[in-house]
């Protein structure tokens, strides 16, 4: 069913590693969160021990920083004509997609992972409910595959990697304030209600804001998690018809 | 038993006929030249044949697997170096050899006796360890030409397996393709008519994606039918062949 996942999944990831690609996005990512937790979150002066302001930033972040780890995953192969032997060889189309996507999940794992010593920190100075924190960590993660899954399909749209990565944030955007006026004003004036409260169930934010307080909802990792499934499986598709030409 | 079958076979971009109705076979032993102007359909056909585009309508046979319903079992059975060679350009050749091994299912000792037989055969030996971005032109082709005949393939397709080469190498590589001869179906798609002699033991003449002729080298030259009854010199015949087929074909991106 996957055959060709392990091998492409590797690498994948060791591709990170083969250019600057990998050092640049992760100094990039912990210096970003670091400041925005610091300066803007505030998390000295709050007096708190809990990782909020640490993690109210991350679909903020992940709205630039996904689609520059997505972007590159077809729309590379694409414009060097490797595609053409990725997919001469006997794996098969669902393989290639669920390998690459697994590698840039992975690699944004390691990336979060290398934010422990804010966790460290917040247990020095005070006595956080580490379960919420776990909670926190695992819902970020969830959220960022869902941005990856989206970037990877929209980059087997094109062979074009500053347009995958683009159309990426535009996309992360709008699945990030889906409950917000920003993309509900556009629904609800003519849509049945229904319509706009479905569209108003795709907010990342809302989601990722219960996630954030400690609690994983069954239903949220539901939806992450189908939100997934569903980007990858349309990235196979579109894969698929350009085999039809 | 032939090695490649193609029956039929079709594709259409839009309105345009890249590939109109060709069919043929190929048996093992044979070295088939694909001959014919840019832009005739010898690529898309190659495409086609090794599963990368689905035809519009015929079908392809490789060790009797459908390329379409049976692709895994097809491809297993293929080397495919495809045009101009495309390879990572980041990777290494040993990790980019690697991954093609694993791609294919080899694995531990399998895997290195596999990648050292094919890094002896195109003598990559002095770059494995460098970025392939950093290699010479014919390096790049050589690592793309170890890729393909990695796994011991039944059927070997390259195109245009010695573009960019220079004198030595296109040597080197057409020896090597005659030394893997008699126990594969090969096809080389190629513009280059020396060539053909040099290596090929058949040689089908494509244009405006139909085949025009089809034939073999004899004591007097080469046998192109129908349109040519007597042999002679390849290059004449394929003059004689692919400028009596009417306007100049258009160049086709498939993707």
């Amino acid at each position: 069913m996957l055959t060709g996942a392990g091998p492409v999944f590797r690498r994948e990831l060791a591709g990170y590693f083969a250019t600057p690609v990998a050092y640049v996005f992760i100094v990039g990512f912990l210096l970003l969160a670091g400041i925005l937790t610091f300066y803007v979150g505030n998390l000295f002066e709050r007096g708190q021990a809990d990782l909020k302001p640490f993690f109210a930033f991350h679909p903020w972040l992940y709205i630039v920083l996904m689609p520059a780890v997505a972007m590159r995953l077809w729309a590379e192969e694409r414009r060097s004509g490797t595609i053409e032997l990725l997919l001469t060889l006997p794996v098969q189309v669902a393989g290639v997609v669920v390998g690459k996507f697994l590698a840039a999940w992975a690699f944004t794992a390691a990336a979060l992972g290398l934010t422990f010593p804010v966790w460290i920190t917040v247990n020095v100075l005070g006595d956080p409910d580490n379960g919420v924190v776990l909670a926190g960590y695992i819902g970020s993660l969830l959220m960022a595959g869902g941005y990856l899954a989206i970037c990877a399909c929209l980059s087997s749209l094109t062979r074009n990697q500053v347009v995958a990565f683009v159309v990426g944030v535009v996309a992360c955007l709008l699945f990030t304030v889906a409950g917000s006026p920003i993309v509900l004003d556009a629904v609800s004036g003519w849509a049945p209600s229904a319509l706009v409260d479905a569209v108003a169930s795709f907010s990342f934010l809302s989601r990722f804001a219960a996630i954030m307080n400690g609690v994983i909802d069954l239903r949220d990792a539901v939806f992450f998690a189908s939100l997934i499934a569903f980007w990858l499986f349309a990235n196979a598709v579109v894969v698929d018809l350009g085999k039809a030409g | 038993m032939a090695m490649i079958v193609i029956e039929s076979l079709v594709k259409r971009f839009g309105a345009f006929t890249a590939v109109d109705d060709v069919s043929f076979a190929v048996e093992r032993g044979t070295v088939l030249g694909f001959l014919g102007p840019n832009g005739a359909g010898k690529s898309t056909t190659m495409k086609m044949l090794t599963g990368f585009l689905a035809p519009t309508a015929g079908r392809v046979r490789v060790c009797g697997f459908d390329v379409e319903t049976r692709p895994l079992e097809a491809r297993r059975r293929i080397g495919y170096l495809p045009e101009g060679a495309p390879t990572y350009p980041d990777m290494t050749p040993a990790g980019f050899l690697g991954f093609a091994a694993a791609a294919r299912g080899l694995r531990g000792a399998a895997a290195r006796t596999a990648i050292d037989r094919a890094v002896d055969l195109v003598e990559l030996k002095p770059v494995l360890h460098q970025p392939i971005e950093t290699l010479s032109k014919g390096f790049k082709r050589r690592v793309g030409l170890a890729q393909a005949i990695l796994h011991d393939p039944d059927v070997l397709v390259l195109d245009e397996p010695t573009d960019g080469l220079d004198p030595n190498q296109k040597h080197q590589v057409r020896a090597l393709i005659r030394s893997m001869a008699t126990e594969k179906a090969i096809v080389i798609s190629t513009h280059i008519l020396e060539e053909v002699e040099a290596v090929c033991t058949r040689a089908i003449v494509i244009g405006h994606g139909r085949i025009l002729a089809d034939g073999e080298p004899t004591g007097h030259g080469w046998r192109l039918g129908p349109h040519m009854a007597a042999p002679g010199r390849l290059d004449d015949v394929f003059r004689s062949i692919t400028l009596g087929a009417g306007a100049p074909a258009r160049e086709v991106l498939p993707c």
